[in-house]
């Protein structure tokens, strides 16, 4: 979890630039010629125009096809702009939107699968954001794809930690505890972007606010280690972890991510690693910091790595010392590595400790020049 | 506290090194190359007043101004003992002989900048917003506040678990020895040694702790801070016409040091010569650190009487024990045989003479909520092996302080010369 709450990856902007709720009201602007028509069917997505003026935007969708479908409106970055999920066969949705100017996507998904039926479309008008760098949208995009990914796969390695608690298996569940993590702690930054799902699951005992209720992971992690027993209360927090984790696996697509995000959401996962991996506070209990602290590090290695093109050619020296710097700690690390996991942190002395801190601080520093390197 | 002064040079009535003598400008010091620069740190208030007259027309100096990085001796040794200190201890991280190199070069750019009281690299502020400052900041409208920056190369860097680290084996000098184990000594090996060191003193605390941060900054991924300490009220004076600071038992300590001012006495016992060797060293010297933590307590429990025999001078005016004035010459037999002064003394060491420039310290409490707090002990001389380790060894086995005292951290310095212009750097005739 994070202690401050403001990260450079702000989900709340996404949040008001996407008014894709079915029952948001019509402006007078926005009249029926005005808007786009959607036909889908399995195997194609036929649009009405592919050109239309920036602001209030209604997209009439018609299912034509056998399977239930979804559209999306896809941003250069990959970024959902607005989408809408569940379109049976024979059925109309409409979508509404604010979509500034700008180039975007369509998609039509037959199935709910995959990264469906594309269509360029064109939105024109003043005000057009900034013409961005292709090579940096073809990183976002990437990147916000792994983050997906990481989302999707934490969701089956979640349910079998849930389903262990809610069993009473001790054993069990103390095995899939750190491994249900991984993917959360890869793509931490983006995640904390939605500012009400950290706070349920991944919070600690001393980040509650007042009245607040303990939940999420870390209290599983008290009852597992400490009180080394499973109340009712545990495996129904178990059930709330998950209906948490799909939420955020939902809606983590539609987070703002932008270059300097990226490379800034990298450097925070360095930091989350000295401040609470390092010291052991993040997994008090179990003492498996060190496997979050692999996961924090791939996590960085991957924007780090999508980001390297550009930043290379703006700072080659810069790039030159990351890669030295990213192996170097990997390598701290792998002294720790124990079969396919790591030794619990709980055995790792201070002059050890010390060593993995000062590998994270020759890492973080030349990290947090990145952004720069990639805003150039 | 380890050591008294010896007299053999007549204590001078010259008036103070540093600290009431404004400093020379900066144009002055940066057009001051060279030769001119003789006489290095240790008569940087008086040189400093030569030049006066030049574009620098500041009426009052005061404890604000700067001291001369460039010279042929480094500042903070001989330099007026300035009332703070953050000394830290690195150990070099980085296996890569030129990566070390380009680190000793910026640290040295950091520090001309630092000690003339500029920021550095681009500057606290900076002008892209996407990057971290240079300058970490604190430092930002405090005056230079006589910052020095005192550089040393520790045994490790010569050598470390057997290997040749950096080339450099050769080049260790004899006078810089593993300092034996002395009786007594309880150690903590995470506040001893280090393979690189920096001495910061300031009138300002923090301005020195603001140099030690940003030289550690600077260093991440080449060197860690291995371990580092402060010192809040300095317990010698290289200046003797100031009043002698006491130490944290509330005696006078240090009444016979070295003067920054005594040319011959610093020649003799502090700077390395050329016959002394090697070639990188001349005009350098050698440190001593220990951290010497005082019972406190127990101390404060003592009478009077045996305090003063346990010192050998007189609590309130720190005359020696028999005399009427701080400053008349001790009269050994007058004081106990295991009086601090009396086995201090050059005339009990065969003439032994270090210079000293320790701090107290308190870092606050222990976990038994004893204060931690003691003497950070510094000590510059030619040779250890002449200086500190004969007179450490014979304090260690007589010292009636020792009851009060324990030596918790230790390390050992090669400090190389000054750096003497631009092209200069610290540690460079080392790795040429």
């Amino acid at each position: 979890m994070r202690v401050l709450r403001s990260s450079a990856v702000t989900a709340v902007a996404a949040a008001a630039a996407l008014t894709a709720v079915s029952g948001c009201a019509e402006k007078s602007d926005s009249k029926g010629s005005d808007a786009v028509n959607v036909t889908a069917s399995d195997d194609k997505c036929e649009l009405s125009k592919t050109s239309f003026p920036a602001g209030h935007v209604k997209i009439n969708v018609q299912n034509k096809g056998s399977k239930v479908t979804e559209v999306y409106v896809y941003a250069p970055d990959d970024r959902i702009v607005t989408e809408r999920e569940n379109i049976g066969p024979g059925t109309k949705a409409e979508i509404t939107a604010t979509i500034k100017a700008g180039s975007y996507e369509v998609a039509c998904k037959p199935g709910m699968k995959g990264d469906g039926i594309r269509q360029k479309i064109t939105v024109t008008g003043g005000g057009a954001e900034k013409k961005s760098d292709p090579a940096l949208d073809k990183a976002v995009a990437e990147y916000r794809k792994y983050v997906q990914q990481q989302a999707d796969e934490t969701i089956p390695a979640a349910q079998k930690f849930a389903d262990a608690v809610k069993n009473g298996d001790l054993d069990e569940a103390k095995k899939q505890y750190a491994v249900s993590r991984t993917g959360w702690e890869r793509t931490e930054p983006v995640a904390e972007s939605f500012g009400d799902i950290d706070p349920k699951v991944d919070v600690r005992e001393d980040g509650l606010e007042k009245d607040q209720k303990w939940t999420g992971w870390h209290k599983l992690e008290k009852s597992l280690w400490d009180d080394k027993k499973i109340s009712d209360d545990d495996k129904k927090l178990a059930d709330q972890l998950m209906t948490d984790l799909k939420d955020w696996q939902k809606r983590v697509g539609t987070a703002e991510i932008t270059p300097t995000s990226m490379a800034n959401g990298a450097k925070e996962l360095l930091d989350e690693v000295y401040r609470n991996k390092i010291t052991g506070e993040e997994e008090r209990y179990s003492h498996t910091d060190l496997i979050d602290f692999e996961a924090n590090v791939d996590g960085a290695e991957k924007a780090y790595g999508l980001l390297k093109p550009v930043a290379s050619k703006h700072d080659p020296e810069l790039t030159k010392e990351l890669d030295k710097q990213f192996d170097a700690v990997k390598k701290a690390l792998g002294d720790y590595r124990e079969g396919d996991s790591f030794k619990s942190y709980d055995t790792v002395g201070k002059d050890d400790r010390k060593k993995l801190s000062d590998a994270v601080n020759a890492l973080s520093e030349p990290l947090s020049k990145l952004a720069a390197a990639v805003a150039k | 506290m380890a050591d008294e002064k010896t007299t053999d040079a007549k204590m001078t009535d010259e008036t103070s090194t540093g600290g009431k003598k404004p400093a020379p400008s900066r144009r002055s010091i940066l057009g001051w190359g060279g030769a001119g620069l003789a006489l290095g740190a240790a008569a940087a208030g008086g040189t400093a007043a030569a030049l006066r007259g030049g574009d620098d027309a500041s009426p009052s100096a005061s404890a604000g101004d700067a001291v001369p990085f460039f010279g042929d001796n480094q500042a903070g040794i001989a330099t007026a003992v300035q009332d703070r200190l953050h000394f830290a201890s690195f150990d070099v991280t980085t296996t890569d002989r030129a990566a070390l190199v380009k680190l000793l070069q910026e640290w040295t750019a950091a520090a001309a900048r630092m000690t003339a009281g500029h920021e550095v690299g681009e500057g606290a502020i900076g002008d892209n917003e996407e990057l971290p400052p240079d300058d970490t900041g604190e430092a930002l409208g405090l005056k230079p506040s006589r910052l020095t920056l005192t550089f040393g190369v520790g045994p490790g860097l010569f050598e470390k678990d057997g290997k040749d680290r950096f080339g450099l084996k050769s080049r260790r000098p004899k006078a810089l020895i593993d300092l034996p184990a002395f009786p007594g000594d309880n150690l903590d090996a995470a506040r001893s040694g280090g393979d690189l060191c920096v001495q910061a003193c300031a009138d300002d605390p923090q301005v020195a702790v603001h140099a030690i941060r940003n030289l550690a900054r600077i260093g991440m991924g080449r060197v860690a801070i291995r371990w580092s300490q402060l010192g809040f009220g300095k317990t010698s004076s290289t200046t003797p016409d100031a009043q002698t600071p006491r130490n944290m038992m509330g005696f006078k300590d240090g009444t016979r040091n070295i003067a920054g001012t005594e040319n011959d006495r610093l020649g003799k016992y502090v700077w390395v010569g050329q016959k002394d060797g090697p070639d990188w060293m001349v005009g350098g010297s050698y440190l001593v650190a220990r951290r010497i933590r005082m019972h406190i307590e127990t101390w404060d429990r003592t009478s009077l009487k045996e305090q003063e025999d346990v010192f050998g001078r007189d609590k309130s005016e720190g005359a020696p024990q028999g005399m009427q004035r701080e400053r008349d010459e001790p009269n050994l037999k007058a004081m106990k045989d295991t009086a601090h002064v009396r086995l201090a003394h050059p005339d009990s060491n065969h003439g032994v003479t270090i210079l000293r420039r320790g701090y107290s310290f308190t870092d606050g409490t222990d976990g038994l909520g004893r204060l931690d707090a003691g003497l950070f002990f510094i000590a510059y001389q030619k040779d250890v092996r002449d200086g500190f380790v004969p007179l450490q060894t014979q304090l260690a086995a007589k010292d009636a302080l020792n009851e009060y005292i324990q030596h918790v951290g230790s390390a050992v310095f090669a400090v190389p010369p000054g750096v003497r212009g631009k092209d200069d750097w610290w540690g460079k005739a080392l790795f040429a």
